[in-house]
């Protein structure tokens, strides 16, 4: 089909914004682009000021208490995102903590503070192993990372119980400090440095790396990645890798905060990690959002059995709701989604 | 070179190339299945001569069924490319449920563990067929969601305690003529229903088509949520049922019954044959790989190794088996 | 002998997939300085050959010299390493990423990938845009720009113009020219004929895996490259097969077996009516994204409209749902088929899948009359059933005809073609339009849209042209020629013939 040759078509007129739009005008696309950005910690917000309603007595003691309460389960969830951003999903990061809980409580039991942080470098490095072995199987069995992961987390529980049976162990004193204790003020508790600290060290870094254009890309499109270059394996064992060491790093802070070592503390850690994640505005199909979310709704979601505390009611309906929370802001969503398509 | 289309025939090559021995081995699959199963069956007698006697076969039935029942859901659902993880909270709370109404009777308390299986299997519906929800996470929430509201029930329950009735407890642990598990009364016309319907009916057909292209069903004409919500709710009521011969096994309604289950039922479908982005596979398969699931427990017991390495070396060899099937079939 | 100054030198290029085997003793002969044309149908081992030389996988035998190296890739990236560097139709770009990170993560550089856009037409994009923030189009000129930012001694390019508007399509063919004067080759793969003998300096067709024959731009080359491609007997076949129009009178009388009044869909459809009647083919023309697809997809229930009326055979319909449509005999081919099909299953599992629609249907299937039903379809469009069991080993086109049979099979009173023969070599096009007639002339409607306006005449007995939302001319074959379709498409009035 021939057109004359007056036809201007409309590709090469649109889209001719230069690069240097009104700072407004930017600030309104990053916001379009990262909606949780802003919605999580508005959700956080809301859901700090409703517990201080509650309790009006939330004491800096409280604050310590969510920090610790929430520290592990927002490294989990950073674990997951890791590896939800590249298009995966990991299963087997409530063990993976596991092993590296029982493995720092079991050998740091009676060593001095700096013998414990050596310890902690290699159960870090364990970790990181650990993502890596994740990572081989995912890549090289072919077998889907649902059933894969499911599976070797069936293994590393049994290695978590295999060091140690029962719950069991310790940690010097000064290392549980570490996350259990308040070094800077009463009001900023050690958890939240460790977190955000570990977190952002980890994690803006690489993103603003090659390997982290990769992980987004695969998670994005992963034929697209693959013709522009990328190696799409290599690329998914990595970001099992990092999801090893966010895992390894919550076993310690599981550590930090519980003063022993359980080889069953995983359970729960896998399940509402993904919540989390989902909770916190990353989409399961991949290539798009951040470690902000998930980690703030960590937050969110131990505030709800701590909020029923509060409130005097039986705590163990918190799994209920953090069950039926998942299920409505899922089912919301799909809702949403079906409402925008349907246009 | 005036060749016509017609002999790209010759194309394609004959003998028994690996590639033949591979293609053959991906449309039979179910005989290498079972040519494994034997394998490990001959295996446990080498090495512990004696053991397999008429009771462990009976016994390896009788443990399998559950799982069967279980995966038999499990089966369906991912023929259409989903899974569902609530299958274990599921099973445990039917158990559960049922065996604290055993006192109003025993239809009484089985209808009220088949209602947990019909709830729950209805919200995963709404949610996955209406909606639009993913099922990982839609059953993922169920599950975290059902085993909660078990918890709390069961605080309310500290009364009067949860009591296995004996009907139940025949079905879960009984063998006909001390021979013929009962449960099988229970699993074989399951099977026989799976089967058929896979095979011989349109909802069989569309759980196929649905699972390999959900659009090309919805240009066709066809309804796709109602298919996927009543598919749910079949794989719900199978779970409960599954808890319900589990409970009668172990004869003690505990919170974390079916747990155990929830690996396996995935890992049988899989093993079995059936892809978990769906489209292809079948049930026979899921039954021989409940049956290697099952046998490979019982080695695992007897080789007398501590729980935690019976635990990594299951874990191992089902991602060997899985990866195995995956490599051959792809 | 190899020559040396030969860029690319592919010589007996073997590989097989499992037990089928996809390319016998391929050729390809690249010279510097040359347009190259590659040619073949669906299923001759085009794609494979495309593969092996840009390094998705390697060859099982043959050898494969580049500027006179004997080379074997690995990787994609290899491939590019050695100046081997491919478009394809789906541009290579992340959705989620911008224009930037993209460039970046394929090692481009942004300034040379900006002048190359220039070049293109494409004065000022905002890098920072996210890819899918883009238009379609301004997605495949990025592409291209990157792959000649790479400066390739072979630029490999897919079906590059294909779903492009015409202005854009002109551009590049613009570059390739530029390129091919640089002293590089090109590699041109198109379905579109006189793309390809405007376009190529010389062509290599493949058929069943074999190169069999290397033709020269020249007068009555188009006929021999398709001769190749079909083979001798096919070809003469076809070529006497009738080709022109049987313009038919039908009753006007009649009641109309679809009627569409007023139909509007922001943005793009504003106020479509037309009458279609049982024995005839209505042919649909239209330049790109006048929502013509928008027009099929809401007649066949796929897609909502804001207001107008949909009348089948003259009752009114209320299209909620594709089965709406089936129900009154309205089926649509989609231009798309793998939309339509199932990959995994098999072709009678294709052809069926309409029969289960309704809740009724969840029974016992009857397979007697099922397989009946799948067989004298199967026959009548003479599908190639020897990949029976798994729909994926069809070629295109045979895939497309599996599409057509479904509806056969299921029985319709109308049948929406939307661009049926898009990607289809050129047998199985032909063998495609006659059967609309036959379908026709049986005393069904057909509703046609084609992309490709010469082809209107070949099908077709009356043509309506849609533009700015609307139907702004229709008239009878014989008046529908290329130049009276395309002024219509553009908008401008139509032309009363001087006689």
């Amino acid at each position: 089909m021939t057109a004359p040759a007056e036809d201007e078509s409309s590709v090469t007129s649109a889209r001719a914004a230069p690069e240097n739009a009104p700072f407004a005008a930017q600030i309104g696309r990053t916001i379009r682009r990262n909606p949780s950005l802003f919605g999580m910690p508005a959700l956080l917000a809301a859901s700090l000021a409703l517990t201080v309603a509650i309790h009006p007595e939330f004491s800096d003691f409280d604050l310590q208490s969510l920090a610790m309460g929430a520290m592990p389960l927002a490294f989990a969830a950073a674990a997951q995102t890791a590896v939800v951003i590249s298009g995966g999903i990991d299963l087997s990061i409530g063990s993976a903590m596991a092993v590296a809980n029982v493995l720092a409580a079991s050998t740091m039991e009676g060593r001095s503070f700096g013998e414990s942080l050596v310890l902690a470098v290699l159960v870090l490095i364990a970790g990181a192993a650990i993502g890596a072995l994740n990572g081989l199987i995912v890549v090289l069995s072919r077998v889907p990372d649902v059933v894969a992961t499911l599976t070797s987390g069936f293994i590393w529980g049994g290695v978590a119980l295999l060091i140690l049976e029962k719950p069991g162990g310790g940690a010097p004193p000064e290392f549980l400090d570490l996350g259990a204790g308040t070094f800077i003020t009463t009001w900023l508790p050690n958890a939240l440095i460790l977190l955000v600290i570990a977190v952002a060290a980890i994690w803006i870094p690489l993103r603003r790396s090659k390997l982290g254009l990769q992980i987004y890309a695969i998670g994005s499109d992963r034929v697209a990645a693959f013709r522009s270059g990328v190696n799409v394996e290599r690329t998914r064992f990595a970001s099992y890798i990092f999801s090893g060491l966010f895992s390894a790093i919550g076993g310690l802070g599981l550590t930090m905060t519980t003063g022993i070592g359980a080889p069953l503390a995983g359970v729960y850690y896998t399940l509402s990690g993904l919540a989390a994640v989902v909770v916190g505005g990353v989409s399961l199909a991949g290539g798009r959002g951040g470690m902000a979310g998930p980690v703030i709704a960590a937050f969110v979601l131990t505030l709800i059995p701590t909020d029923l505390i509060f409130l005097n009611i039986d705590p163990n309906f918190g799994q209920v709701i953090q069950g039926t929370l998942i299920v409505v802001i899922v089912m919301i969503g799909g809702f949403v989604a079906m409402a925008r398509a349907r246009k | 070179m005036t060749e016509s289309a017609k002999t790209s025939s010759s194309r394609v090559a004959p003998g028994m190339t690996a590639g033949g021995v591979a293609s053959f081995l991906r449309s039979q699959t179910i005989f290498v299945l079972i040519l494994l199963l034997v394998a490990f069956v001959l295996g446990i007698e080498i090495a512990r001569p004696g053991t397999v006697n008429r009771t462990w076969l009976t016994n390896m039935v009788l443990f399998a069924a559950p799982l069967g029942i279980m995966a038999g859901g499990q089966t369906l659902v991912m023929l259409t490319g989903g899974i569902d993880l609530s299958v274990a909270s599921v099973a445990t709370a039917a158990a559960y449920l049922m065996a604290t109404h055993s006192v109003l009777g025993g239809v009484t308390a089985v209808v009220w563990g088949m209602g947990v299986g019909l709830s729950v299997g209805l919200i995963n519906g709404v949610g996955i067929a209406l909606l639009r929800v993913q099922p990982l996470v839609m059953t993922l929430g169920t599950g975290l969601m059902t085993e909660g509201m078990l918890v709390v029930y069961s605080q309310k329950m500290m009364a009067e305690g949860p009591h296995v009735p004996p009907f139940i407890e025949a079905l879960g642990s009984g063998k006909y003529l001390g021979v013929i598990p009962n449960d099988l009364v229970l699993w074989a016309p399951v099977t026989i229903a799976i089967i058929f319907v896979l095979r011989r009916t349109g909802y069989g057909r569309l759980l196929y088509a649905i699972g390999d292209n959900q659009e090309a069903c919805h240009l066709s004409g066809i309804r796709v949520w109602r298919v996927l919500l009543v598919n749910y709710i079949v794989c719900g009521l199978l779970a409960a049922a599954a808890g319900l011969v589990i409970v009668g096994a172990v004869d003690a309604a505990d919170l974390s019954l079916a747990d155990v289950y929830l690996l396996p039922s995935v890992a049988a479908v899989i093993i079995g044959g059936t892809s978990i982005f769906g489209g292809r596979g079948g049930y026979s398969g899921t039954i021989v790989g409940a049956l290697i699931l099952t046998v490979l427990n019982s080695i695992l017991t007897l080789l007398d190794a501590p729980e935690p390495i019976r635990q990594i070396l299951y874990g191992a060899i089902i991602l060997l088996l899985a990866s195995a099937y995956t490599r051959l079939t792809d | 002998m190899s020559e040396p100054s030969l860029l690319l030198d592919a010589r007996n290029v073997g590989k097989r997939f499992g037990s089928v085997v996809a390319l016998r003793a391929a050729a390809l002969q690249v010279r510097p300085g040359e347009v190259h044309g590659l040619m073949g149908s669906n299923g001759a081992g085009k794609s494979t050959l495309v593969k092996i030389i840009t390094g998705v996988f390697p060859a099982d035998s043959g050898e494969i010299a580049v500027k006179g190296s004997v080379r074997s890739f690995r990787s994609p990236a290899e491939a590019r390493g050695a100046g081997i560097v491919s478009v394809y139709q789906d541009p290579a770009l992340v959705p989620d990423l911008t224009v930037a990170q993209n460039m970046r993560l394929a090692g481009a550089r942004i300034d040379a990938v900006r002048k190359w856009l220039a070049e293109l037409g494409v004065e000022s994009l905002d890098f920072s845009a996210l890819v899918r923030d883009l238009p379609y189009p301004t997605l495949r000129l990025i592409d291209l720009a990157r792959a000649l930012a790479s400066e390739p001694a072979v630029l490999l390019l897919d079906e590059i113009t294909a779903s492009l508007p015409a202005d854009l399509s002109e551009r590049i063919y613009a570059i390739v020219r530029h390129w091919r004067n640089r002293g590089n080759a090109v590699i041109f793969i198109s379905h579109r004929m006189a793309e390809v003998s405007d376009l190529c300096d010389r062509a290599t067709v493949l058929r069943d895996g074999v190169t069999v024959g290397v033709t020269e731009r020249a007068h009555g080359s188009e006929e021999r490259i398709v001769s190749l491609m079909l083979g001798a007997d096919t070809a003469a076949a076809v070529a006497s097969a009738s080709s022109t129009p049987v313009a038919r009178q039908t009753a006007r009388d009649a009641e109309p077996a679809l009627e569409v009044r007023g139909l509007r869909r922001a943005p793009l459809l504003n106020d479509v009516s037309f009458k279609l009647y049982p024995g005839e083919v209505l042919g649909v023309a239209a330049l790109e994204g006048q929502g013509q697809e928008e027009l099929f997809d809401c007649i066949a229930g796929s897609r909502r409209y804001d207001s107008g009326a949909i009348f089948a055979h003259g009752e009114e319909l209320t299209l909620r749902h594709p089965a709406d449509a089936i129900r009154a005999g309205v089926v649509l081919v989609p231009a798309n088929r793998l939309l339509a099909l199932m990959q995994q299953r098999s072709i009678r599992e294709n052809i069926a899948l309409p029969a289960f629609g309704g809740m009724g249907s969840w029974g016992l299937i009857g397979m007697r009359a099922e397989r009946q039903r799948v067989e004298s379809a199967v026959a009548r469009l003479q599908i190639d059933t020897r990949a029976a069991s798994e729909l994926r080993r069809l070629s295109g086109g045979n895939q497309q005809k599996v599409v057509i049979a479904r509806w056969l099979a299921n029985g319709f009173n109308t049948l929406l073609c939307f661009d049926p023969t898009r990607g289809i070599d050129i047998g199985t096009k032909r063998q495609i339009y006659a059967l609309v007639r036959e379908l026709a002339a049986a005393g069904s409607a057909v509703l046609l849209f084609t992309s490709e306006l010469p082809e209107i005449q070949l099908a077709c007995d009356r043509a309506i042209v849609l533009f700015g939302g609307r139907v702004v001319a229709e008239m009878p074959v014989s008046e529908a020629d290329e130049a009276t379709l395309l002024r219509a498409a553009h908008g401008l009035p139509q032309m009363r013939a001087a006689s």
